[in-house]
């Protein structure tokens, strides 16, 4: 809308086009400087972390003293595992439940339906006393499956595709039922292929979700075998490395790198993605 | 199909998921409400019901009212200003302006950056003396170095910036995919009748929002209690309690003080919270918004 859809010659709208895209470049400029300190922070000799100089030398010693510095490995692969469980069992655990609420008329589905979306607003994060004393008396105190288990059945999950599953033609489930087809293989073969734009859009958000996700796994989780990247750098970048902000701003961006790598390669899927799960 | 046996089916789909709901948000809410009234269990001394005594003892607690203030500030400033940049930002990446993908990527990219990761890269922007913040001020105002997280009169603001900045391009995707959706008919009629882009504004695109702007405000709301991941390792609450939280406090009582009763009291108190927030934007919500 900024750009006006209304033709207009006189100069005074064209000065107010000229400010706004001043404004707005302004406000893209600070949105990305912390991030682009980051990187020349952590791309130069430590020397140049607050110095300015245009033929600074670059170097990659950085990364590779962060790396040398902690178990990065050990918690990249962490973090892998996590979000791979968290996110098959949401797809597993919200297919059938959203299938279930979009297509079975059975009685108490809406009190049932209404009590998943609780979730949307009471969120695990915020219930972490009660869910450390469960974690403790299952015995699943620091291990990855008691960071994942109080997020793998979503709200957000269930109504997405629920959503999405109540726009499939009846016609379609009814031709497979004559042609045999049993409940799960129509869930399986009608419902399923047609709903992949929005696991697309659930699974991309969920990923980064998990991927970024602290305060939970940082009171869940204890030892370099179970905590996850976003934990790992905090304890990183809180045990005394001296403040070498060279090296604090190498590990960060390394932790970003695969998300941020995915988003700038695939930044219109991404966001369209987001956009898609948003509008439902 | 027979009704008992699509009944059945459901069932048999829904419980899987039921089971982890209600054994990860119904019953610790439930719970957590159950165990405020008790004190904390101890090696020594199991757990005694004392009432009311936990809220009490909040009650009578400095940090916990400056902690809540704390958060309705919080709440008060990141929501309308991620909201408002979130729109702004929409606008312009809708628009005809030079270099709109670069601008969109550029509005995004917080998004995708892990909270723990921001507040790294912000801590280092803050730095005193060093740190890009400090060098522009200088630069810019002749500023002495300013410990912007370290003293008590701008450590709050210092994470309410960190937080919009983190949220206000994720926001701005669904103001973008709402101004998509609006059909161009509405702006050539407003054309043809002379209305000036503020009126258009206000009278087309503006009610058209509304649904979305709900949607956002709920989420807005919900973070503004929520996202605190951050100041737990910019400022551990600090100094003297200047950025504590809700949320952070809940986590200080619990995992460091380990008095989960006062916790298990806080966490009630931040469920009423929530509760109230989301029943204040509903009636809101039935009157005001109008959904196509």
């Amino acid at each position: 809308m900024s750009a006006t859809t209304i033709p207009q010659a006189s100069a005074l709208p064209r000065l107010g086009t000229l400010l706004e895209t001043v404004a707005a470049w302004l406000l893209a400029l600070a949105w990305v400087a912390p991030l682009l300190y980051a990187v020349w922070a952590a791309i130069h000799p430590t020397g140049y972390a607050t110095r300015f100089e245009l033929f600074a030398p670059l170097t990659l010693a950085n990364f590779a003293a962060a790396w040398e510095a902690a178990p990065f490995a050990r918690y990249f692969l962490n973090t892998f595992a996590l979000v791979t469980m968290v996110v098959v069992a949401q797809f597993v655990l919200c297919t059938l439940a959203a299938f279930a609420f979009a297509r079975a008329a059975f009685p108490g589905s809406g009190i049932l339906f209404g009590l998943v979306l609780v979730q949307l607003m009471i969120m695990p994060d915020i219930l972490l006393v009660e869910n450390y004393r469960t974690m403790r008396a299952l015995g699943l105190v620091d291990t990855i499956l008691a960071i994942g288990l109080p997020y793998m059945a979503s709200a957000f999950g269930i109504f997405l595709l629920r959503q999405t599953f109540k726009q499939v033609p009846k016609e379609l489930e009814e031709a497979a039922r004559v042609e045999g087809c049993g409940t799960l293989a129509i869930l399986l073969r009608v419902y399923v292929p047609l709903a992949k734009p929005t696991y697309l859009a659930y699974g991309l958000t969920s990923v980064s979700y998990h991927w970024n996700n602290f305060l939970w796994p940082l009171v869940i989780t204890n030892s370099v075998e179970t905590r996850p990247l976003t934990v790992g750098l905090s304890v990183f970048a809180s045990t005394d490395q001296g403040i070498d902000w060279a090296i604090i701003s190498a590990a960060t961006l390394m932790t970003s790198a695969p998300l941020l790598l995915g988003f700038l390669l695939f930044q219109r899927q991404f966001v369209q993605s987001f956009m898609r799960a948003g509008i439902k | 199909m027979k009704p008992a046996r699509t009944t059945l089916h459901a069932w048999l789909m829904l419980t899987p998921a039921m089971l982890l709901l209600v054994g990860f948000t119904h019953y610790p809410a439930i719970a957590t409400l159950w165990h405020s009234l008790f004190t904390t269990p101890r090696a020594t001394r199991p757990a005694r019901f004392i009432g009311a005594e936990n809220y009490l003892a909040l009650a009578d607690d400095p940090v916990f009212w400056q902690a809540l203030w704390n958060n309705l500030v919080y709440a008060g400033a990141t929501i309308p200003l991620s909201i408002g940049l979130a729109l702004a930002m929409a606008m312009w990446v809708n628009g005809r302006l030079a270099g709109r993908t670069a601008l969109r990527i550029a509005y995004f990219t917080p998004t995708v950056l892990p909270m723990i990761a921001v507040a790294n890269l912000w801590l280092f922007f803050y730095t005193p003396d060093y740190g890009l913040l400090d060098q522009l001020t200088a630069t810019l105002f002749g500023w002495g170095p300013t410990n912007w997280i370290g003293q008590q009169e701008t450590a709050l603001g210092a994470m309410i910036a960190v937080a919009v900045w983190k949220e206000a391009g994720f926001f701005m995707i669904f103001y973008l995919a709402a101004l998509q959706a609006v059909p161009p008919n509405l702006y050539e009629a407003a054309a043809i009748e002379g209305a000036s882009r503020l009126r258009v504004f206000l009278r087309v695109t503006l009610p058209l929002l509304g649904p979305t702007t709900l949607f956002i405000a709920v989420n807005a709301v919900i973070n503004g209690f929520r996202l605190v991941d951050h100041i737990i390792v910019m400022t551990r609450g600090g100094p003297d309690n200047a950025t504590a939280l809700l949320l952070t406090h809940i986590y200080e009582l619990g995992f460091r003080f380990w008095d989960t009763a006062a916790a298990s009291a806080l966490t009630m108190i931040l469920l009423a919270m929530l509760a109230l927030a989301a029943a204040a934007q509903f009636a809101f919500a039935a009157r005001r918004v109008h959904y196509r």
